[in-house]
């Protein structure tokens, strides 16, 4: 049990950062402080060099077609040199969703067992193997797959869905195998590491005092991880979601071997798709020409700015959700 | 401390004893269809000239060229040739045909072997309009066959892709649809199926998908053993892809000086018509006194005692009449102003 000023302390680092002051005049002091700006400064200053990189390049499409055009066109002929991302996009959007929708509850549920009820035995048990996943390369991801999931996906699961949930277009049309949902899915696997593996350092963060006073107060257990844990760890579990779909939104490789690779727009998650960052992987060294090269830039471009967008929603949503414990708690 | 500095000097030695055997590097970069060759190549001519050291990188065909446009290599490699709009970026290139190779049509209906198709066949299934197996325009090729009803799901390369520029290619000189439809390169807008990435992602799939048909190289599928279609070729024979049916496609093609030639829908009973050359590309006048002479000595040796061992990896070796013509191309290519193989036999 920690005491409550520590842990008010620990939340609020900002008050703490004063304590360097009066060691300012050493040099070692001085030096460290210099070296770790510098540290700091260069991620800056390295996405900055990207960006650059890819504004230059993709200069001379975005004047051939027009960056609203570039981003609203759903036609991609590279032996016309006609240019839309809309496909691309739709399928990050799309397969990043359906990973999310299956990876955070499931993480969330995973991180909730291991820190509140689990016996302390199982708890290595089960979370050696999780982060086990975290270390599989993703072209094994994709290859398992394209042999395991995808033929298990099309002759099954996909023909029970269009079974049950058919009267959502979601599920409609033919099973293929390949497509959003082999994609979803995949990258849910992927994700799944992430989230649990953050989700259970927040929780081991939530004072015992809460769970105690809520157990005090006459509470039942799933009432407490309810009321007293997982506000006070909503901030965290989103940072985790972020963090998740940060990296659903880039994978190239898996996505890439399962997706189907067909820049159309569907409504059902069983047709084949595209997304953002396999187009680059494929086209890229093979691209002939200034409009193929800058077209595939700009998709970059628009890669870098979805994953901009959402951070910064997501970052307001952490803003907005962390008044809510104190309200909770009170 | 003395363990580091021990290894720190023997290494040194090592760097300083590789430099004064007075070995000379060559590097390379392009095209993988015929990395697999090229490296047997290599470390074959090695061992008979243990000075030349070739380093080859397969990135592909268009970072070849790229790379030999901006001469950060001694020579590229592409399976296409180069468009007149890259040959005006880098004047003075040559392309030199090193081997053959073919595009064949795999597909997966259980039971069904020997599947015969005409090139409006194979056109109509690839723009979507021949749709099911048992459609009257493949039954009528193959009457001994029973054919399923079953959909037919195209496979086509994700990746942009030399074998794509010759299918398509193929696919336009056959299919006025075509042409004017998704058009011939390395990556196309495909009517219809599904993208899969490499020879490998292209099997994988259709192995995976009952009632599928795709395209891979004709290596790869013997390699992995696959059943390939068999094709009727422009004078209406029906042709198995083989390494012998894919260097008649070559034999009788009229051949420009500068190799450039599609030979896709060639001439011949006994031609394979979805064939292409694979190039290496070379600067006709070498800058490099010493590193040209050895490169122009490996060209030489490449297509004459080089083209023995392409069978053995799948690749269909030049036809003598091409092997004939190169010699006298590079015959003339010089280093620094002088020719160098001029007397070569």
């Amino acid at each position: 049990m920690q005491p409550a000023s520590e842990t008010l302390a620990a939340r609020r680092p900002g008050r703490l950062t004063r304590i360097a002051e009066p060691a300012r005049r050493n040099f070692a002091d001085r030096a460290w402080a210099a070296l770790l700006t510098i540290l700091g400064v260069t991620v800056f200053v390295v996405a900055l060099f990207i960006v650059y990189a890819l504004c230059k390049l993709s200069a001379g499409v975005l004047r051939h077609t027009g960056l609203a055009a570039f981003v609203l066109n759903s036609q991609w002929d590279v032996v016309r040199d006609v240019y839309g991302a809309l496909p691309f996009i739709y399928g990050t959007l799309v397969t990043s969703v359906v990973a999310l929708f299956i990876a955070l509850p499931v993480s969330v549920g995973l991180a909730l067992f291991l820190t509140e009820m689990s016996p302390p035995g199982v708890r290595s048990l089960i979370s050696f193997p999780i982060s086990l996943l975290a270390g599989i390369p993703s072209v094994v991801y994709g290859l398992w797959g394209l042999f395991v999931l995808v033929p298990v996906l099309r002759t099954k699961v996909e023909p029970f869905l269009a079974a049950t949930l058919g009267f959502l277009p979601l599920f409609r049309g033919t099973p293929v195998g390949l497509g959003y949902l082999a994609a979803g899915m995949i990258l849910a696997i992927m994700i799944l590491p992430t989230i649990t593996s953050i989700s259970i350092e927040v929780l081991r963060t939530v004072p015992m005092s809460l769970r105690e006073a809520a157990l005090a107060l006459g509470a039942t257990r799933w009432e407490a991880i309810r009321m007293a844990v997982l506000p006070f760890a909503r901030a965290g579990i989103l940072g985790a979601t972020i963090l998740g779909l940060g990296r659903a939104l880039g994978e190239t490789m898996a996505v890439t071997m399962v997706i189907g690779n067909s820049p159309t727009i569907s409504a059902s998650l069983f047709a084949p798709g595209y997304s953002l960052p396999a187009v680059i992987a494929n086209e890229f060294a093979e691209a002939s020409g200034a409009l193929q090269t800058g077209a595939l830039a700009a998709l970059g471009l628009i890669l870098f700015a979805v994953t901009l967008l959402l951070n910064i929603a997501a970052r307001l949503l952490v803003r907005i959700s962390t008044r809510g414990p104190v309200r909770g708690a009170a | 401390m003395t363990k580091t500095r021990v290894a720190l000097l023997s290494s040194l030695a090592l760097a300083s004893a590789a430099f004064a055997a007075d070995k000379m590097l060559i590097t390379g970069a392009g095209a993988t269809f015929p990395y697999p060759l090229y490296s047997k190549w290599f470390s074959d001519y090695n061992k008979l000239h243990p000075e030349v050291q070739i380093n080859y990188q397969s990135i592909g065909s268009g970072g070849g060229i790229k790379q030999i446009t901006e001469k950060t290599v001694d020579f590229g490699a592409s399976d296409a040739p180069m468009t007149d709009e890259e040959m005006a970026k880098a004047p003075g290139i040559q392309h030199i045909p090193t081997v053959l190779g073919a595009v064949v049509v795999v597909y997966n209906v259980p039971g069904l072997e020997g599947l015969k198709l005409t090139p409006e066949t194979i056109s109509g299934i690839f723009l979507g309009k021949v749709s099911k197996w048992n459609d009257p325009a493949i039954a009528r090729d193959n009457p001994g066959l029973k054919l399923p009803t079953a959909n037919i799901t195209v496979v086509h390369r994700s990746d942009g892709s030399g074998t794509t520029y010759v299918w398509t290619d193929y696919l336009s000189k056959v299919s006025p649809d075509w042409k004017a439809g998704p058009g011939t390169g390395k990556s196309v807008n495909w009517p219809v199926g599904l993208g899969g990435k490499g020879n490998e992602g292209v099997t994988g799939t259709v192995k995976q998908t009952e009632g599928a048909i795709g395209y891979v190289e004709l290596a790869y599928a013997n390699q992995n053993k696959l059943t390939p279609a068999i094709i009727k070729n422009r004078d209406g024979a029906w042709v198995k892809p083989t390494l012998e049916s894919v260097s008649e496609a070559a034999s009788k093609v009229e051949m420009p000086d500068d190799y450039r030639v599609s030979i896709t829908n060639a001439a011949g009973k006994d031609a394979y018509p979805i064939s292409s050359f694979t190039y290496i590309l070379v600067y006709k006048d070498q800058p490099d006194p010493a590193k040209g002479q050895a490169l122009l000595k490996f060209l030489w040796w490449a297509v004459h005692d080089g083209e023995k061992t392409a069978a053995t990896l799948d690749y269909a070796p030049l036809p003598k009449s091409v092997v004939h013509k190169v010699e006298g191309t590079l015959k003339k290519m010089t280093v620094q102003g002088k020719a160098v193989l001029a007397t070569s036999k």
